[in-house]
């Protein structure tokens, strides 16, 4: 069955500053109590990781990554025109923030 | 699931508001003294004044546990000229300070600094907050102390400007024994869980997710003693007033998106989202004095359309790191390290001016680098892991690309400053613009402190220990103002008419979104109050502002008490923006100390320039005053007069709880 298409408006630029893994995250929400900005709202569905509603407003703190009781069930994802670039000194190889 | 429209296809509907809405509520709360604001500042402030015995409650925006613009962390720990390893007075070295920022600083805060930064330190230790290299994991870093284990900081180590000394690339400049060795490494994260544990433990009352809206008056009268304040939570839009013998402002400072603002590439602004200049609009309602409103600069931090500040190689914090060429030849900017006395690149325009007309010739390939691949060992892991990590928005970037592969020990980061340019003119904050404070941090209306960045030209170089510092000043101070007071009344009237003006915007069904107003304002700030300044261009902003606020501000909508939040900032914007309007018309001149080229006006006047420029309403008329520069007086002795029984480090032991240790 096809998807359902719904009408909605272009979502936010950035969309998603930080990646939830749904298999680590506990759905503790103490990300959505620490972010100073609240860029998150608790899930309506106890236990589920968090909903991502005021992207566009994210400082990128870190404060969700830094206090998350669950190691690596929140990952920083700077938008694509930001990502960190370096080099490997000898090799002159060129890197991206994945 | 992670996003709104993830969520919108699996469960077919979009989520409810989460929280329970309580528009038009109101809680009533009595206390001794209100602190506006649960940041660094805030935070201390509430802690020294219960340890002196008085009710504290905070009212906060967010978390006190993150909340503010130090709530992720702070590398440096500035103007800490009596630690045991410094080699300087503090008088002295707060009189090199305030001459070294020119004619406009702020002498009480700089001398409170040098004189209690480091007292605040310790207190920071006791509270938990990690302040020396306890687990040894920097042995052998250059500054490093294996007595103490504190690590210090090349900043400010030859001399007391971000600007490196001339003479810095000659041999032997800033040798180990002659260093002034007064800033030191901290482990800033560390702070605002412990400062709230210590706030929870001494029983202060911490209303977070509740920003102060308006400070109350007596009679309701502007100018008259403030009484309390009201404040209106950012999830429920529930309304708080507080009734209190003393209000503490350290909230809300002047915002960097009052030319700029930036919502599309992400983090772009500086600071965080919730420096939103509320505190400037809250005095000024409140009828206190402000100053340095006509001042402005062009900021070079990551404030604009560059990259997000910190993810470049030789933005602030990259510490020893060398710049260097795509062909590794090293650069001769300052590596804002032990090298060059610790200045913060790339403040040496002739530096800066060197560099670009090596690049244009060809001596020097783009683009450029962090060389970390080059540094010692050590080094590169102290700059990487201490110093970037625990730097504001720095760990998620230390974090992210080590997990990547990033390697100090092999690879550089690209450098983005001299690719990017200049920011644009129009990048400009008001920073140094603020409340007046005298000796005591009280402001010009009676009861009413304040402390941190809302204080005029509140700026070492990361104004983290002035936040902290001249918070626990202001907490003892209110402290014992309050004592033996009896509590004030509040003013209905006033409450109503302020209940009235927040809620408006949620009232509405539809209208006019906060960032298409954000977005106006920063136009005419742009259009009519950019590089080129004049009266003319000042009326006409003047003008289109009044026509923002008769046709858009009525029309202001915010759908959920989030928004509310966002749209009261930007009502707090348009007062910022008329307030500075108003002081840079008063200022007929052309002065580089504040940035000001005016076409009407094109010289200079040294005299003028020798004061302050105060500013404050009086039934809403606005009304100016001068303060001579330097009107704190000599800065010793005016600080041993108005603190003869200042106790130092507090004893946790002696704890009474009635104490005053002030």
């Amino acid at each position: 069955m096809a998807e359902m298409i719904y009408a909605i408006p272009n979502v936010q630029t950035p969309n998603a500053p930080v990646i939830i893994d749904p298999s680590k995250c506990t759905g503790c929400n103490t990300c959505v109590e620490i972010c100073q900005i609240d860029v998150f709202i608790p899930n309506p569905k106890e236990g589920e990781p968090p909903i991502i509603l005021h992207p566009e407003e994210c400082w990128y703190c870190g404060c969700c990554m830094t206090d998350c009781p669950t190691p690596g069930a929140i990952k920083l994802n700077y938008p694509l025109s930001l990502k960190p670039r370096w080099r490997t000194k000898a090799s002159g190889e060129i890197h991206t923030l994945k | 699931m992670g996003t709104w429209q993830e969520y919108l296809k699996e469960e077919g509907r979009l989520p409810e508001w989460p929280y329970p809405i309580r528009y038009g509520e109101e809680t009533e709360v009595e206390t001794d003294i209100l602190i506006l604001g649960g940041g660094i500042a805030g935070c201390w402030a509430a802690i020294s004044a219960a340890r002196a015995g008085a009710k504290v409650v905070i009212m906060e925006k967010a978390d006190i546990r993150r909340s503010g613009a130090g709530g992720p962390g702070c590398a440096h720990w500035c103007n800490v000229p009596n630690n045991p390893h410094s080699r300087v007075d503090p008088d002295e070295w707060a009189i090199r300070e305030m001459n070294a920022l020119g004619n406009y600083s702020n002498g009480i805060a700089i001398e409170i600094e040098c004189r209690e930064n480091y007292d605040t330190l310790l207190e920071m230790e006791q509270m938990g907050g990690k302040i020396r290299d306890t687990e040894d994991a920097y042995i052998g870093v250059e500054g490093r102390q294996n007595d103490t284990k504190f690590m210090i900081c090349s900043r400010y180590s030859a001399n007391n400007s971000i600007v490196a000394r001339k003479d810095w690339q000659e041999p032997g400049f800033n040798p180990p024994e002659e260093r002034n060795n007064t800033v030191l490494h901290v482990w800033g994260s560390t702070f605002k869980p412990a400062l709230k544990k210590e706030c929870e433990r001494l029983g202060v009352e911490m209303y977070e997710r509740f920003m102060a809206t308006c400070i109350l008056n007596e009679n309701g009268k502007q100018g008259g003693r403030a009484v309390g304040a009201t404040g209106i939570n950012t999830r429920t839009g529930e309304f708080l007033i507080v009734k209190a013998k003393a209000v503490i402002l350290s909230a809300g400072a002047p915002s960097d998106t009052l030319w700029m603002m930036d919502t599309e590439h992400g983090g772009l602004s500086f600071s965080s989202r919730n420096m939103s200049s509320a505190g400037l609009d809250l005095a000024w309602r409140a009828g206190a004095a402000l100053t340095m409103m006509e001042g402005s600069s062009p900021t070079t931090d990551g404030a604009g359309l560059g990259h997000k500040w910190y993810t470049g190689g030789g933005d602030a914090c990259y510490e020893n790191v060398h710049l260097v060429d795509a062909d590794n030849k090293v650069l001769p900017a300052p590596p804002q390290g032990w090298e060059d006395g610790g200045a913060l690149f790339p403040a040496n325009r002739d530096v800066v001016q060197k560099i670009r007309e090596g690049i244009e010739s060809g001596e020097y390939q783009l683009p450029l680098y962090a060389d970390f691949a080059g540094m010692k060992k050590e080094e590169a892991n102290a700059t990487w892991n201490l110093t970037l990590s625990e730097e504001t928005c720095g760990k998620p970037v230390v974090k992210t690309m080590t997990q990547c592969g990033f390697d100090t020990s092999r690879d550089q980061i690209l450098n983005y400053t001299y690719m990017e340019l200049q920011p644009s003119e129009q990048f400009r904050n008001g920073r140094g613009s603020g409340i007046l404070i005298d000796w005591d941090l009280k402001t010009t209306v009676e009861g009413l402190f304040a402390a941190g960045t809302s204080m005029f030209f509140a700026c070492d170089h990361t104004a983290h220990a002035l936040c902290a510092s001249s918070g626990r000043y202001a907490g003892r101070k209110a402290a014992a103002y309050v004592k033996n007071m009896k509590t004030p009344a509040l003013c209905r009237e006033q409450i109503d008419r302020e209940k009235e003006r927040v809620l408006a915007p949620a009232r509405r069904s539809s209208g006019i979104d906060w960032k298409e107003l954000h977005f106006a304002l920063n136009r005419v700030m742009q259009y009519y109050v950019g590089g080129y300044r004049s009266e003319r261009l000042f009326d006409l902003a003047l003008e289109e502002i009044r026509q923002i606020e008769e046709y858009a501000v009525p029309q202001l909508y915010a759908p959920d008490p989030h928004k509310l939040m966002r749209s009261l900032e930007d009502l707090s914007l348009i007062e910022h923006a008329k307030i500075a309007i108003q002081a840079m018309k008063e200022r007929r001149l052309t002065a580089r100390e504040l940035n000001v080229k005016r076409l009407d006006y094109p010289d200079s006047d040294p005299e003028e320039l020798k004061n302050y420029l105060l500013l404050h309403q009086e039934d809403g008329e606005t009304k100016f005053e001068r303060l001579p520069i330097r009107f704190w007086g000599n800065m010793k002795e005016e600080y041993e007069k108005h603190n003869p029984d200042y106790a130092g480090v507090y004893k946790p032991e002696t704890e009474t709880g009635g104490k005053d240790n002030g």
